[in-house]
């Protein structure tokens, strides 16, 4: 029997930290506890959310895209539009203010694509905060362009050698700043993962892209969406666009894991086709490990993506069979980013692209009176490089 | 029958080596257990790697890095360990990260402490909050899971200490594994909250390096407990390592029977 169920997403979550972080955390779950319901918190992040983050953001009706496929009506849900591009700005205004309302006068941040670093140094700036973030020293080179925005930013970028030198590895360098530094620190996590409360805090303020997309889907259509697609790494983009679509069972739920070169390859980071139970980073979930539990070195193109687990709500929404986790290829997503372009006018981050590109194999074979919301969770201004590279094209950035 | 944690704290103050198992070789650490109980350890903390160690300094992570390269896995370590006790009845205990013990079954990695005479184990990712998870299959096969107190523990210490098994590991800093010039908490107090509580054993680690610094961690508490200091020799040394941490071991234990 457990002691405490605290933080827990059925058999997922918990809080597998050290010690010396237990009052951290605790700290942290007590004020969250309490800023959650003040309304003068709730007013000042709506108005940061809204005047400065750029907030609601639209949801686009794809027309060409709708008309090409032939199928069901897509919605595109532009959380590229927001400030700083992309979703993460959303987590981290809500906990900048909240370390802000905590006396913490320090953030510190993982970042993989550099979105989630971007965002923290965006805020550390705007609250006058200090803000180191960590980044795989891989990362640094595939996503050059983030990290001198983040040194624009004001921040400390700090590249992370260590293991696959990849978003894993920033965020246990992330964790272990904070063992060393917690009294004037706040670890400003980037996804739904880690020890609780995390998963809970950021999946909120994320939430705030469900809540949009259903009343703009209601304002639009009359009706709720048949199915919501998202990507998928830790998944914040994905709880944040599920999470109010949960009791809504006839909304099918989809998160697009990084399937990288395939999930019959080594080269993969898709932790539910390819992973099984464990403790890592401060939560039981599902991981991608061998058989002694060693974490496998995971591959995506995708930065963001490229990472060995999940988060522990989506664990147990895999569990319980309320979503769906399908693994989409650097092939397919790369084909899906070039194809929202030409077609939409709308370059999506590679992230995101794994989402268009599962979008494109169900959409055809579903009725025209359906409806899909695909949430471009960024911009892919960031990737085009990159892209261009796999594409056999050399650009200097 | 092996010595156990109540055996190496009933001979005055403990000295705990740790090293990484497999780092050089798993040859090497089999005659790395030896040699340090000879030096006069008091009880010997074997790391089974991981990949990801994330309480752990560069020396020690360099080390798990080093001993997967070499194919080290937990049964290597097992079988390792059933070589030792061929030779030597030192007090022995696995230090390592949760995802090793619940990938390999708790059930499965208690029975085989048991049958390796190994009385306890340390999971630095595995708090008061979430010991249950592997405690009762540990208690089961007569392992202890060590529990740990922090300098930010507070009025942890009392809860902690109430339910603490085998020893208690004072980590004496904040941050991760490795050596420090100078250890700044206040570790009396610490271990002063402590025995207010319970009457288990406390050693005291993280960031002791010199036999001198050992001597006064191990005279507010039972005993020091030195990893990186140790290990940085192994990666210094490589297959060379053993007589130089022998007496490294042996400047340590000298000082503390002084």
């Amino acid at each position: 029997m457990m002691a405490d169920r605290k933080g827990r997403f059925g058999q997922h979550g918990g809080q597998y930290i050290p010690e010396t972080l237990m009052n951290a955390v605790l700290e942290l779950e007590e004020a969250y506890e309490h800023y959650k319901n003040d309304p003068e918190f709730n007013r000042e992040l709506d108005e940061l959310l809204n005047s400065y983050g750029g907030r609601p953001s639209r949801l686009y009706y794809a027309q060409r895209m709708t008309e090409d496929l032939g199928g069901a009506r897509i919605y595109l849900k532009r959380e590229d539009l927001n400030h700083t591009g992309a979703h993460k700005i959303n987590n981290v205004l809500g906990q900048a203010l909240l370390a802000k309302k905590m006396g913490k006068t320090r953030l510190i941040a993982e970042t993989g694509a550099g979105q989630h670093g971007v965002a923290t140094a965006t805020a550390a700036a705007l609250m006058g905060m200090e803000c180191v973030v960590f980044m795989g020293k891989e990362d640094t080179i595939r996503q050059a362009l983030n990290v001198y925005r983040m040194k624009l930013l004001g921040a400390t970028v700090i590249p992370v050698e260590s293991g696959t030198a990849t978003l894993k590895d920033a965020c246990s360098a992330a964790f272990k700043e904070w063992t060393g530094r917690i009294e004037d620190t706040h670890y400003c996590l980037g996804s739904v993962m880690g020890p609780h409360p995390f998963p809970t805090i950021v999946r909120d303020f994320q939430a705030v892209i469900s809540k949009e997309i259903k009343e703009q889907c209601l304002e639009a259509e009359g009706r709720l969406p048949d199915a919501v697609l998202a990507c998928v790494g830790g998944g914040s983009n994905a709880i944040g666009s599920f999470y109010n679509f949960i009791n809504d069972t006839d909304v099918r739920l989809i998160g697009c894991e990084a399937a990288g070169r395939g999930v019959n390859t080594a080269e993969t980071a898709a932790t539910i086709a390819t992973g099984k139970l464990g403790i890592f980073h401060g939560m039981k979930s599902y991981f991608c490990q061998d058989e002694y539990g060693q974490i496998a070195p995971v591959y995506s193109i995708s930065a963001g993506l490229d990472y060995p687990g999940i988060g522990p709500e989506h664990a147990n929404l895999y569990d319980t069979g309320r979503a769906e986790y399908v693994p989409v290829t650097d092939e397919e997503a790369v084909q899906a980013f070039e194809y929202l372009a030409r077609t939409e006018g709308i370059i999506p981050a590679i992230e995101s692209a794994h989402a268009v590109a599962h979008a494109m194999k169900i959409v055809p074979q579903m009725d025209k009176d359906k409806i899909v919301v695909i949430t471009i969770s960024g911009r892919g201004d960031k990737d085009c490089a990159a892209i261009a590279r796999y594409r056999g094209e050399q650009i200097n950035e | 029958m092996a010595k156990n944690i109540r055996d190496a704290f009933s001979n005055g103050k403990a000295f705990i080596p740790f090293i990484t198992a497999g780092d050089p070789t798993l040859e090497v650490t089999e005659e790395l257990v030896l040699a340090m109980a000879d030096a006069g350890a008091s009880l010997i903390e074997i790391g089974i790697p991981f990949s990801d160690p994330t309480a752990e300094g560069p020396v020690i992570m360099a080390a798990n890095e080093r001993s997967l390269a070499q194919g080290t896995t937990t049964d290597k370590v097992f079988e390792m360990v059933a070589n030792i006790r061929k030779h030597s009845d030192i007090p022995l205990v696995f230090m390592t990260y949760a995802n090793v013990v619940y990938s390999y079954g708790s059930d499965r990695f208690a029975t085989r402490a048991e049958e390796l005479g190994v009385s306890g184990v340390i999971l630095p990712d595995v708090p008061y909050e979430e010991r249950e998870e592997f405690k009762e299959d540990l208690n089961a096969h007569n392992v202890a899971l060590i529990s740990m107190i922090a300098p930010t523990s507070d009025e942890r210490i009392a809860m902690i200490a109430g339910e603490a098994e085998g020893f208690l590991y004072i980590v004496s800093s904040l941050g991760v594994t490795g050596t420090r010039d100078s250890i700044t908490s206040d570790i009396a107090s610490m271990v002063k909250r402590v025995r207010e509580a319970s009457d288990i054993p406390c050693a005291v680690g993280f960031g002791i390096s010199s036999p001198e610094q050992a001597k006064a961690m191990a005279d507010i508490s039972d005993g020091a407990i030195v990893g990186s200091a140790i290990v940085r020799l192994c990666g210094q040394y490589g297959k060379d390592c053993v007589p130089y941490i022998k007496d490294f071991v042996k400047s340590f234990t000298d000082k503390l029977a002084e």
